[in-house]
């Protein structure tokens, strides 16, 4: 225990804006599987996995030269079609099945991705750097790397885009339609089949973006993909199903209680924390929910 | 009915003489029959509680790494400081005498199987109000959460492990260690066996599956669930933790995340080798975790390097296709075998339905 941040104001800006810009990225990925969730009725333990696959594919266009930044461009459209694919060939088959079936199964594929991920890109902790330079604020109190900046601008831009998206488009709207009620809509001509895998392929493409720009802001290793899944189904949890303004105020509620659990627990106990505050938020709900039952009688 | 009983004293003692007589028969896999109780144990009480009581869990991992870490303390600590123990290289100056040893591990073995069980009992009550996937997910976290604290203390190694201390150099028999080890996940693998057993024909088995079926009306058929749910997951916390302490011995080092808390390995297999086997059975699980471990054993080695995207795609496979497991694949083939009485007319008429 450190509670060297209670006295020093500074750190605590530092904490507060790094956490939230952190947890608007959480935020991105929370959304993809609030997604596909609530269309799909699946949890996807293999979304950190796919993030992780998508930053691996951004610091390899940063291993050939290219600036990373372009990872939130080739990235999503690679990791669309890695999802279309993991869809036609597990997820069809547990999409309407029990929800422990869905959560074995994407467990083995986060598996194989873990170990295929650590074949190609070895074990080594990697970083691709961005060059961006860091921002000083407060008489050089606090630094702020301009990537993480650029990332939580990023993030923004396409959670807006695909909202947008959602709203306008055809393909937006028969998801929408899937989601509220899926054999209704495919009475009235949804082909649900297609639908789902394109759900399942734009929530890919949203791991593919936070995964190029987890690259350039934090570092990847094939085996942390795990506490990105379990931030997300948090993230998703405390904000509810289809609510996005929610799912991006609790991202960055993450980021920053992250963020103060690093300096006052100590680094060591960051992940720890994360896993305890998923068993609490958890538990929580469930007490809440009870007291709800218990009136309802 | 005598008969059939007479046919499983054959059976049951065939299997004894067998458990008894395999140290001596398969000398030199010792090591690997000891993994193999640990891992039937491991399946037998995911079992009861995945497969009788529907509560999926990955958190038995929890108890079966805090038997591990409790009864390497417990051996350690009953006789020397167990700071400098873990500080660096402890075990090469304090050294167990004989008496010591077996003292420490008989003391450990009995806290790492009643702490367990008092944890699951304590966080059992909100815990077990999850239901479904968040309970799953739950468990999940808590047995990675477990992991990463463990990993983060000093007084039990942290990161850098903690060696359990050495088999007593005073007895020469090199065959001593592994056949005392074997000897004693044997004898843990048969008191489950048996206590497993005696639930099966138990009331408990009952309202246990009750749960599972519908809780809501198991509830209102006046059975306290959250009681026999607790009481449940204290079962299967008490042998989980008692496997943990045994094979941490075995290993002789503990790690927090690759050893002890190792979700990544054990906590699947015990889920994968119950399904595989056949969930909510009483053989399914001995079955699943036997050619589970053949398979595992038989194919690690030719893959090198390639186990865990085979062990991923096993997942996978057996998760999608075979979701009934193998005793639920014969019970569908030879349901008179399992003492089910078919309706013929009801059968065709849901053919017809269908």
């Amino acid at each position: 225990m450190d509670f060297l941040i209670f006295k020093a104001p500074m750190l605590m800006v530092q904490a507060s804006l790094d956490g939230i810009l952190l947890g608007i990225l959480f935020a991105l990925i929370a959304y993809g599987m609030a997604l596909q969730w609530g269309v799909m009725n699946i949890i996807n333990i293999a979304q950190g996995d796919l993030v992780i696959l998508g930053g691996y594919i951004a610091y390899t266009i940063y291993l050939w030269g290219i600036h990373p930044a372009w990872g939130v461009i080739i990235s999503p459209i690679i990791m669309f079609f890695v999802g279309w694919v993991l869809y036609k060939l597990v997820i069809n088959k547990v999409v309407d099945r029990d929800l422990f079936i869905s959560i074995l199964a994407t467990f083995g594929i986060a598996i194989v991705f873990q170990q295929l991920m650590n074949f190609i890109f070895g074990a080594d902790v990697v970083v691709a750097q961005s060059e961006y330079g860091t921002t000083m604020l407060f008489d050089n109190s606090v630094t702020l790397p301009n990537s993480k900046i650029f990332s939580a601008f990023i993030s923004v831009l396409y959670a807006i885009a695909l909202v947008i998206y959602m709203r306008k488009s055809k393909l937006g709207r028969a998801i929408r339609a899937t989601a509220q009620n899926a054999r209704a809509a495919k009475i009235l001509g949804v082909d649900t089949e297609k639908v789902y895998a394109a759900t399942f392929g734009i929530n890919a493409a949203l791991c593919g973006i936070a995964g190029a720009l987890i690259s350039i802001t934090l570092t990847l290793h094939p085996y942390v993909g795990l506490p990105y899944t379990v931030r997300s189904f948090m993230i998703v949890i405390v904000a509810g199903l289809g609510n996005l303004p929610a799912v991006a105020v609790s991202g960055m509620g993450l980021g920053l209680f992250e963020e103060f659990a690093d300096y006052i627990l100590g680094t060591e106990f960051r992940i720890g924390a994360v896993f305890l505050l998923l068993v609490l938020i958890l538990v929580y709900r469930r007490f809440k929910l009870s007291r709800k039952r218990e009136y309802l009688k | 009915m005598e008969k059939l009983k007479q046919k499983d004293l054959i059976l049951y003692s065939g299997l004894i003489i067998l458990g008894l007589a395999a140290p001596y028969l398969f000398s030199a896999f010792k090591v690997q029959l000891t993994y193999l109780c640990v891992l039937i144990v491991l399946a037998m009480t995911w079992n009861l509680q995945g497969g009788e009581m529907g509560y999926n869990t990955f958190g038995n991992i929890l108890f079966y790494g805090l038997g591990m870490y409790l009864t390497a303390s417990v051996q350690v600590g009953m006789f020397f400081p167990l700071a400098e123990w873990t500080e660096s290289g402890g075990e090469k100056t304090f050294v167990h005498t004989t008496a010591q040893y077996f003292q420490g591990i008989g003391v450990g073995l009995l806290v790492s199987a009643i702490v367990p069980a008092v944890i699951a009992g304590a966080i059992g009550y909100a815990i077990l109000g999850l239901r479904g996937h968040y309970f799953a997910i739950c468990t999940l976290g808590l047995g990675i959460a477990a992991g990463e604290i463990a990993g983060g203390i000093e007084i039990i190694g942290a990161g850098q492990g903690f060696t359990t201390p050495p088999f007593p150099a005073e007895i020469v028999d090199t065959e001593a260690r592994g056949k005392f080890f074997y000897f004693l996940s044997f004898a843990l693998l048969v008191g489950t066996f048996i206590f497993v057993k005696y639930i099966y024909g138990s009331r408990f088995r009952l309202i246990l599956n009750a749960i599972r079926d519908n809780e809501d009306k198991a509830e209102a058929m006046g059975i306290q669930t959250m009681k026999y749910k607790i009481v449940g997951w204290m079962c299967s916390a008490f042998f989980c933790g008692l496997a943990g302490g045994i094979m941490g011995g075995l290993i002789g080092y503990i790690d927090s995340t690759d050893v002890a808390f190792d979700g990544r390995e054990m906590g699947v297999f015990m889920v994968l080798m119950a399904i595989l086997g056949g969930k909510g059975t009483l053989w399914g699980p001995v079955i699943g975790a036997t050619l589970f471990h053949f398979f595992k054993e038989g194919l690690w080695t030719l893959i090198l390097g390639w186990q865990y995207v085979a062990l991923g795609v096993l997942i996978v496979v057996i998760v999608v296709y075979f979701p009934e497991g193998l005793m639920g694949w014969l019970r569908e083939k030879y349901p008179e075998r399992f003492g089910e009485v078919i309706d013929e007319k009801d059968r065709k008429a849901q053919v017809e339905l269908k």
